[in-house]
C-alpha cells in the first residue's frame, strides 16, 4: 500500500500551495471549477484497497493538474455528481470524490 | 512498435488471419464491425452492449477475406468486469478457446480520442501488430476537431487511418491499409512486455496521452456544449427525474395506444383466415387443429408483436442517444438505497423487454455482489412476454374509460403493474442487502456519460428487425410446439359417447388442471388457468395461447377470448392472476441464463423459489381482499 493520508505528504510535493486551498472534490458544489491537486484515497474508500481506488480514479482522468468542473448533481444529498475532466464527463458518488483533492 | 517499417516474413493465408477489434466503450466499435463484415448486430451507446463473442469475415477490395472478431469494449487491459476479462485474455493469449489475434484493430472515437489513444499505447506493449482507427471522424469534423493521422502514426509507430462506419466509402482508407498489410505480409508479433500498470504507470500514460493529443489533435476553440446544455435540463436534480418518470410513463402509454390499430389489423387478418378455414375445411379433428391450435394459439401471440416492437424502439433509441447512462446517474441514489448499483438501471430497464438480455447486460457491473443482486431481481421487471397476459386480462376486465379526461384507465392499470414490478424488485434487493450484506459498504459508482449522439436510423432498424425475427421465430417454434401440445392434451382422450359435459372435461388437460387445483384454488385459479400455467413455463405468453386453446376447445370458439374470460372469471380471479404474473415464476430460458450468469444452479433455484412464494402469497392476498370487497 503506497498511500498514507497524512497532509505531510501533500506538503512535500513540489508546487505546494497552502493546505487550506485544497478541498476534496466530494465536498464541493455545482459550478466549481479547478485543478486536481492530489489523489488521496486511503481514508475514504472502504470497499477497495486504496491503491486500486487511486488507479481507478486516475483511469477516469483524475490526474494531478487535470482541469475538473462539477457540472451536475443528483437530487438526494446532491449525490452523485457529474464531473467534466479531460474533455470527458464522468459520474461518481461523493464518497469516492472525497479522495480527489482539488485547488 | 516498428511493425510496419521492417519487412516481415509473409504470414499464413488471409482467411486464416484473425483480426481483433479492440476499443473503449462507445467508440463505435460495433458499428465498425458491422460495416466491415456486413453482419447484423445492434449498435448501442451504453458501455457493455457487446458482451457476446461476435465474429465475421471481412471482404477486402483486393478480393481477400480476413476473419474479424469484435472484442468487448474496455478502457484498459486491467480488466474488472467479466466482459473486460474476455478482451484481456484474448489479447494476452490466455483465453482457453480463442487464439491470439494476428492483428489488432484499435478503435478510438475521433471526437473524444483520449481513452482510445491510451488503450492503443497500452496494447502496443503486448507486441501484437496493430492498426489504429480514428472512428466516427464525421462527428469529430462536425465538431471542429482536426486529427493529424501522420503525427499519430509517427509517434505511435503504427498505421493510423480515419473511418466512418455509417457512410458509403467511409472504410476506404481502412480497407486500403488492410490490403497493403496483407500484401506486405502481417508482421510477426514482438515480445509481450505488458504487465499490470501501477498508479505511477497510469499517471505516466496520461502524460503521454496529453503529449500525443497536443501534437496530433486540434480541438476547436469553443468546445461542443450542446451535450452540456441538454444535460443542464436532463440531469437537473428535479426536472431530470421528472423527465425520466414522464418518459417512462409516455413509453408505456405509447405501447398501448400506438399499437392498437396494428393489433386490430393482425387480429382481423387472423379472423379472415379463421373464417376461411371454418368455411372450407370439413368440421372434425383437422379443422379443430387449424382453428384451435394454429390460429387461436399462434395468432393470439403474434398480435402482440406491435407492442413488443414499440417498447424495444424506445429502449434502442434511448441507448443510441446516450440517455441510458444519464438514467443510471439519476437513479443511482434511489437504487443505492435499495442496495443496487446505479449501473443496474440498464440491465433492469432491458429486462422490461426480456429478462434474458437484461441478465446478460448485468455483466457490465464489476462487483460480484451487485451483479448477483441485479440478476436475482431482474426477472421481477415486467418483461414483454407478460404484456400479452396483462393486455388480455386488462382489456377483458378493466373498462376502457378515461380518467381526468386524457389518461386511459387501462393504461393506468398497466402502469401500476409495471410500478409494482419495479417496487418489488427494489424491495427484494433491499431485503437481500439487509439479510446478506448488511455490514459491507457499497462498492464505488463510476460511469462515463458519453456525449449525446443522434441515433442512426439504420442501426435502430437493424436492432428492431433482430427483435422482430427473434419473436417471430419463438412464435413459430417454441410457442407453436407448446400450443400443439396443449391442444393435444385438451383434445384427447375424446369424450365418451353420450357424454353430457363439454368434451374438454374428459381430456388430459382437465386431469392435470384438477391435479394442480388444490395448490391454486386458494388463490382463485380454476383448472383452466392451471392447465395454461404449466406450458407457460416455456414462455410466459404461451399462457395466453393456452387459455385460448382450452376455452376454444371448450366450445365457444367464435367469440373473442377476452369476452369468454369476462364471462367465466370473477374480477377477483382476474386481479389475482395479474398479481401472479407480476411475480410469475419465470420461463425456462430465464432460469437457464441465471444459472449461467450467476455461476451455479443454487441461484437459479433461489430465484425460482422466492418468486413462486411471492406470487402465491401476493395472489392469495389479492384474491381474498377482492372477494371481501365484493369482487368475488
Amino acid at each position: 500500500m503506497m498511500i498514507s493520508p497524512q497532509p505531510i505528504d501533500a506538503a512535500s510535493l513540489p508546487g505546494h500551495v497552502p493546505e487550506a486551498a485544497h478541498r476534496p472534490l466530494g465536498a464541493l458544489h455545482r459550478g466549481f471549477s479547478g485543478h486536481v491537486f492530489r489523489i488521496l484515497p486511503a481514508a475514504h474508500s472502504n470497499t477497495l484497497p486504496a491503491e486500486e481506488m487511486e488507479r481507478r480514479l486516475i483511469e477516469l482522468g483524475f490526474v494531478e493538474g487535470a482541469r475538473v468542473a462539477i457540472l451536475h448533481e443528483g437530487l438526494f444529498g446532491r449525490d452523485p455528481i457529474a464531473v467534466r475532466v479531460n474533455g470527458a464527463t464522468v459520474a461518481l458518488r461523493r464518497r469516492e470524490a472525497m479522495a480527489i483533492l482539488v485547488s | 512498435m516498428d511493425c510496419c517499417d521492417t519487412p516481415a516474413p509473409a504470414a499464413a493465408r488471409p482467411d486464416d488471419l484473425r483480426l481483433a477489434i479492440v476499443g473503449p466503450p462507445n467508440c463505435g466499435k460495433t458499428a465498425l464491425f458491422n460495416a466491415l463484415t456486413g453482419s447484423r448486430q445492434h449498435v448501442g451507446n451504453y458501455s457493455g452492449v457487446t458482451v457476446e463473442r461476435k465474429a465475421g469475415l471481412a471482404k477486402l477490395p483486393s478480393g481477400a477475406s480476413i476473419g474479424v472478431i469484435d472484442l468487448p469494449g474496455t478502457h484498459s487491459l486491467r480488466a474488472r468486469s467479466p466482459d473486460e476479462v474476455v478482451t484481456r485474455d484474448v489479447v494476452l493469449g490466455r483465453h482457453h478457446n480463442e487464439r491470439v489475434p494476428d492483428l489488432l484493430l484499435v478503435v478510438a472515437d475521433a471526437s473524444a480520442p483520449r481513452s482510445g489513444l491510451r488503450l492503443a499505447m497500452e496494447l502496443a506493449a503486448t507486441g501484437l501488430p496493430m492498426v489504429l482507427v480514428m472512428n466516427m471522424i464525421d462527428i469529430a469534423r462536425h465538431r471542429g476537431i482536426e486529427i493529424d493521422t501522420n503525427a499519430l502514426s509517427e509517434t505511435l509507430g503504427v498505421p493510423v487511418v480515419t473511418a466512418n462506419s455509417v457512410r458509403k466509402g467511409g472504410l476506404d482508407a481502412l480497407h486500403a491499409e488492410l490490403d497493403a498489410i496483407l500484401a506486405r505480409g502481417v508482421p510477426e508479433p514482438g515480445p509481450n512486455l505488458w504487465s499490470p500498470p501501477n498508479a505511477a504507470d497510469l499517471r505516466l500514460s496520461h502524460r503521454a496521452a496529453d503529449r500525443l493529443i497536443a501534437r496530433a489533435v486540434t480541438e476547436p476553440e469553443l468546445p461542443d456544449t450542446l451535450t452540456n446544455r441538454i444535460d443542464r435540463v436532463l440531469l437537473h436534480p428535479v426536472f431530470g427525474l421528472v423527465f425520466l418518470l414522464v418518459l417512462l410513463f409516455v413509453m408505456f402509454q405509447a405501447v398501448f395506444t400506438w399499437a392498437a390499430p396494428l393489433m386490430d389489423l393482425i387480429d382481423a387478418g387472423f379472423g379472415v383466415v379463421g373464417g376461411f378455414v371454418a368455411a372450407h375445411v370439413p368440421a372434425g379433428i383437422v379443422q379443430s387443429f387449424l382453428l384451435d391450435a394454429v390460429i387461436a394459439g399462434v395468432g393470439g401471440v403474434l398480435v402482440f408483436l406491435p407492442q413488443i416492437l414499440i417498447l424495444f424502439l424506445f429502449i434502442l433509441l434511448l441507448e443510441d442517444l446516450g440517455y441510458m447512462a444519464r438514467a443510471a446517474f439519476l437513479m443511482d441514489k434511489i437504487m443505492g438505497g435499495a442496495g443496487l448499483h446505479g449501473r443496474a438501471f440498464i440491465p433492469l430497464l432491458s429486462s422490461f423487454a426480456c429478462a434474458v438480455p437484461g441478465i446478460m447486460a448485468a455483466r457490465v457491473i464489476d462487483n460480484r455482489r451487485d451483479r448477483l443482486t441485479t440478476i436475482l431481481v431482474a426477472p421481477l421487471m415486467t418483461c414483454s412476454a407478460r404484456i400479452p397476459v396483462y393486455t388480455l386480462i386488462i382489456s377483458a376486465f378493466i373498462p376502457a374509460r378515461h380518467v381526468l379526461g386524457v389518461l386511459s384507465l387501462q393504461g393506468l392499470v398497466m402502469f401500476g403493474l409495471y410500478a409494482a414490478g419495479i417496487v418489488s424488485a427494489l424491495a427484494v434487493s433491499a431485503a437481500a442487502k439487509f439479510m446478506f450484506w448488511r455490514r459491507e459498504p457499497s462498492p464505488p459508482f463510476m460511469l462515463d456519460l458519453p456525449d449525446y449522439k443522434l441515433p442512426r436510423p439504420r442501426s435502430v432498424a437493424i436492432g428492431l428487425s433482430t427483435r422482430a425475427k427473434a419473436f417471430l421465430k419463438r412464435a413459430g417454434t417454441t410457442i407453436f410446439a407448446m400450443t400443439v401440445l396443449i391442444w393435444l392434451l385438451a383434445t384427447f382422450p375424446f369424450a365418451p359417447a353420450g357424454a353430457t359435459e363439454p368434451p374438454i372435461l374428459y381430456s388430459f388437460a382437465a386431469m392435470i388442471g384438477h391435479l394442480l387445483e388444490p395448490i391454486l384454488a386458494p388463490i382463485g385459479f380454476n383448472w383452466q388457468i392451471a392447465v395454461a400455467l404449466v406450458p407457460g413455463m416455456a414462455a410466459r405468453e404461451i399462457a395466453v395461447s393456452g387459455l385460448a386453446t382450452v376455452y376454444a376447445v371448450g366450445g365457444d370458439s367464435t367469440s373473442a377470448l377476452g369476452a369468454i374470460l369476462a364471462a367465466n372469471w370473477s374480477l377477483a380471479t382476474a386481479l389475482s392472476l395479474l398479481v401472479w404474473y407480476i411475480f410469475a415464476p419465470q420461463c425456462i430460458s430465464t432460469l437457464a441464463v441465471i444459472r449461467r450468469e450467476a455461476g451455479g444452479a443454487r441461484w437459479m433455484w433461489l430465484t425460482f423459489g422466492y418468486m413462486f412464494v411471492l406470487a402465491w402469497v401476493g395472489s392469495f392476498v389479492t384474491y381474498h381482499l377482492a372477494v371481501l370487497l365484493g369482487a368475488g
